[in-house]
């Protein structure tokens, strides 16, 4: 489904991907861990699109096609959604009207009518049971106001709603306690699907327990420095990533 | 993906205004320039009553002796006023019974606005007087407006018509000597609207005028007075939009509300002047002066949309005259391109427990300069007065400007005044985050706009709260690169 070649990314003219292969098949789960500067984020970025980052060298393909020239939200309408890991607040705009407004701008891509209100309001209902989201929430401000844990909810409530092809769920553990970890991980566990993929990009192997992935991938100085079975993240949070650094050096 | 970018800012720059186009009627247009025999010209052509004539001669001698104001923040090259020719009618005989009546051409007009009065007309209780260049040439709905008792025609035939109402309240509220403009309308105003709604009586359905721009170089000066009887409602909306031309246009209205004890007055504008092309050439100077006056227990709210004119100086305004009365001021100011606008409110506190509310929400995009100036004066036997006033800007890109110019003065001891400003700026990562959702560039503007303007939009009518969130789309479109 998703395919990275040699890919190379610089923001600035400072390099921080330097050569990333990874490949993604349908249902897969796929965990990308590595310290903080590691690239982590900016993977994530360029897969969606961000106009900072300047692909040097390598490609992206979904499903074959070259991602390079689609705009991020071609690439949204393509099916790839990025849970941000610091979702932005847009003042007077309430939940429900903003992903009423994602779902029918993306159906209108693909030359389809808006959802009708009813079936809206029938999947608001059914995802935000599923996330256990309270309804008084979704009339808020998108993100104005929330908490740490209300915003990741709200990422992974948006993405129940669009059912993309390919998550990306970027530090989605972080400002999470452990109750609203379980409930988040539970909702994304439900959408796994053998159609779509997830990669879950973390620093911890604690959201791991609750979504296993399939694959680990150590990211270390912009580069995928080791790859293997879930195993790896529990060897990695015993070993620290010192081990991983001092393993590259040799 | 940057081309796409770039191929919606060249698409969004080369899009026309919308509404830029002019209707060839054959006018009867006055010779440029202005003296006392103009005045008189008008006023005789107006086939107007001697004190009329009086009172515009007196403004104009006031007007003669003013200069024009240059406090506001704005720079433009001040109008040659003997460059403008101040009369211009439809010379077709103007009065019309049914539509079959009215010039092919100007129902053409406004079919391209969107307004086609045929559906106007059908649209449920939505009475329209039009005004085209100057003159009212169509007036429907009347008869249930008359069956209540309510006045709803133009200003001259209300002149003509009740002489005894326009003689006592005109000017009462914005004198001759106010201000500069003010006293320019009051000697040169060719025609306007004028409302009466009689004590007690409920208005049952929104009144509304058109009101256009259309002959060349001709300055229009529209008059409007709205008398609220004691107890009596109304809710009167007023949405404009101007052909697009070379030369700057002027607009000096007056507006005056007036609400007798126990009246209320909602005003709701959406003002979409040609504000002049990407370079910043032409586009309508619009230098208004509205204000109303509450007696007790009285309520009046001002409502605009502001989206056009190249300049604008406006400041609907509120004098709390009688005790525990109410003055509210919602607005939303967009400025792009090149566009100037320096607008507010007064409320003026002079009644007991009078209480006044302030939104004003500033859009700053391109290179224009946006202020927001309000005053709000609580006067010595004003006990328990009560202000509230936030005022927001969102400014987009790195080269418009946002300005906020606050007067409180307060000589009781008991007022209440609060002010809370905020600025901010649409953030590239707001953009990139609507755009990850699937959501565009240009939709995500419009989005996170209309979340700003929430607050104001709501006070809108419903019919005009869809118009006017169109509205901010359109000005705003091609705004972010």
């Amino acid at each position: 489904m998703l395919e990275i070649k040699d890919l190379h990314a610089s923001v600035e003219d400072k390099k921080i991907l330097n050569g990333i292969n990874l490949q993604v098949n349908p249902g897969e789960v796929h965990a990308i861990m590595g310290p903080n500067g590691s690239g982590k984020s900016t993977l994530a970025s360029v897969i969606a699109g961000k106009e900072d980052f300047e692909i040097k060298k390598g490609n992206i393909s979904l499903d074959g096609e070259d991602l390079e020239e689609l705009s991020p939200e071609e690439r949204a309408h393509k099916g790839i959604f990025l849970s941000f890991q610091y979702p932005v607040e847009i003042p007077g705009v309430s939940v429900t009207n903003f992903i009423k407004t994602a779902i029918n701008e993306s159906r209108k891509a693909r030359g389809l009518e808006d959802m009708p209100a009813n079936q809206m309001l029938k999947l608001i209902r059914e995802k935000s049971e599923l996330l256990e989201i309270d309804r008084k929430f979704l009339s808020r401000s998108l993100n104005e106001g929330f908490s740490g844990g209300e915003k990741k909810r709200n990422e992974i409530f948006q993405m129940a709603m669009m059912e993309p092809k390919l998550a990306i769920l970027d530090e989605t553990d972080s400002g999470l306690d452990i109750d609203a970890l379980r409930i988040v991980a539970n909702g994304v566990n439900k959408l796994r699907g053998k159609d779509n993929a997830i990669i879950v990009i973390t620093h911890y192997q604690r959201l791991l327990e609750y979504i296993v992935p399939d694959f680990v991938h150590v990211l270390h100085e912009g580069k995928i420095v080791k790859s293997g079975p879930k195993e790896l993240a529990l060897k990695l949070e015993e070993k620290g990533y010192d081990w991983i650094k001092q393993e590259t050096v040799v | 993906m940057a081309y796409t970018e770039e191929e919606l800012k060249k698409e969004l720059e080369t899009k026309e205004y919308e509404y830029g186009f002019y209707t060839d009627i054959e006018s009867d247009t006055f010779p440029k320039g202005l003296n006392e025999d103009i005045v008189i010209a008008i006023s005789k052509k107006k086939e107007e009553p001697e004190w009329m004539t009086e009172w515009r001669l007196e403004a104009f001698k006031v007007w003669k002796e003013m200069e024009e104001p240059e406090w506001a923040n704005v720079t433009y090259e001040k109008p040659n006023f003997q460059e403008i020719s101040y009369y211009s009618a439809p010379n077709k005989k103007p009065k019309y019974d049914s539509l079959d009546e009215v010039d092919p051409e100007l129902l053409d007009t406004f079919k391209k606005l969107g307004i086609p009065l045929e559906e106007q007309k059908k649209l449920a209780g939505v009475a329209v007087d039009v005004v085209m260049d100057s003159v009212s040439v169509a007036t429907t709905f009347k008869k249930t407006l008359a069956e209540k008792g309510i006045i709803f025609c133009s200003i001259s035939e209300a002149i003509q018509e009740h002489p005894e109402l326009v003689k006592k309240y005109i000017g009462t509220v914005v004198p001759q000597k106010d201000n500069f403009y003010a006293a320019l309308n009051s000697a040169v105003f060719s025609d306007g609207s004028f409302c009466y709604i009689p004590k007690g009586v409920r208005c049952p359905m929104e009144l509304s005028t058109y009101f256009r721009i259309n002959q060349a170089g001709t300055g229009q000066f529209e008059r409007t007075l709205v008398i609220a009887d004691e107890g009596s409602y109304v809710s009167y909306l007023e949405g404009c939009t101007a052909p697009s031309r070379d030369e700057n246009q002027l607009h000096a209205a007056v507006v005056e509300l007036i609400a007798l004890d126990n009246a209320e007055i909602k005003y709701s504008t959406v003002q979409n002047w040609f504000p002049g092309d990407k370079e910043g050439k032409g586009g309508v100077f619009n230098f208004v002066t509205k204000r109303g006056i509450c007696e007790k227990n009285a309520k009046i709210s001002w409502t605009q949309v502001e989206t056009g004119s190249a300049v604008t100086w406006k400041y609907p305004s509120c004098v709390l005259k009688g005790d525990n009365s109410i003055g509210e001021f919602y607005s939303i100011a967009v400025t792009n391109n090149f566009q100037q606008a320096d607008t507010g409110t007064k409320m003026i506190h002079l009644g007991k427990n009078t209480k006044s509310t302030i939104i004003s929400k500033g859009i700053s995009a391109g290179q224009s300069q946006n202020s927001y100036r309000g005053l709000v004066q609580v006067n010595s036997r004003a006990e328990n007065a009560r202000n509230f006033s936030q005022c927001d800007s969102l400014l987009m890109g790195n080269r418009c400007g946002a300005h906020t110019f606050p007067y409180i003065e307060a000589k009781n001891k008991t007022a209440q005044i609060e002010h809370e400003a905020t600025t901010s700026k649409i953030g590239e990562d707001q953009i990139f985050y609507c755009n990850q959702r699937g959501i565009d560039t240009e939709k995500a503007i419009a989005l996170i706009v209309n979340g700003f303007s929430k607050e104001v939009l709501n006070k809108l009518p419903m019919e005009f709260a869809v118009e006017a969130q169109k509205l901010l789309e359109i000005s705003l479109e091609g705004s972010v690169g």
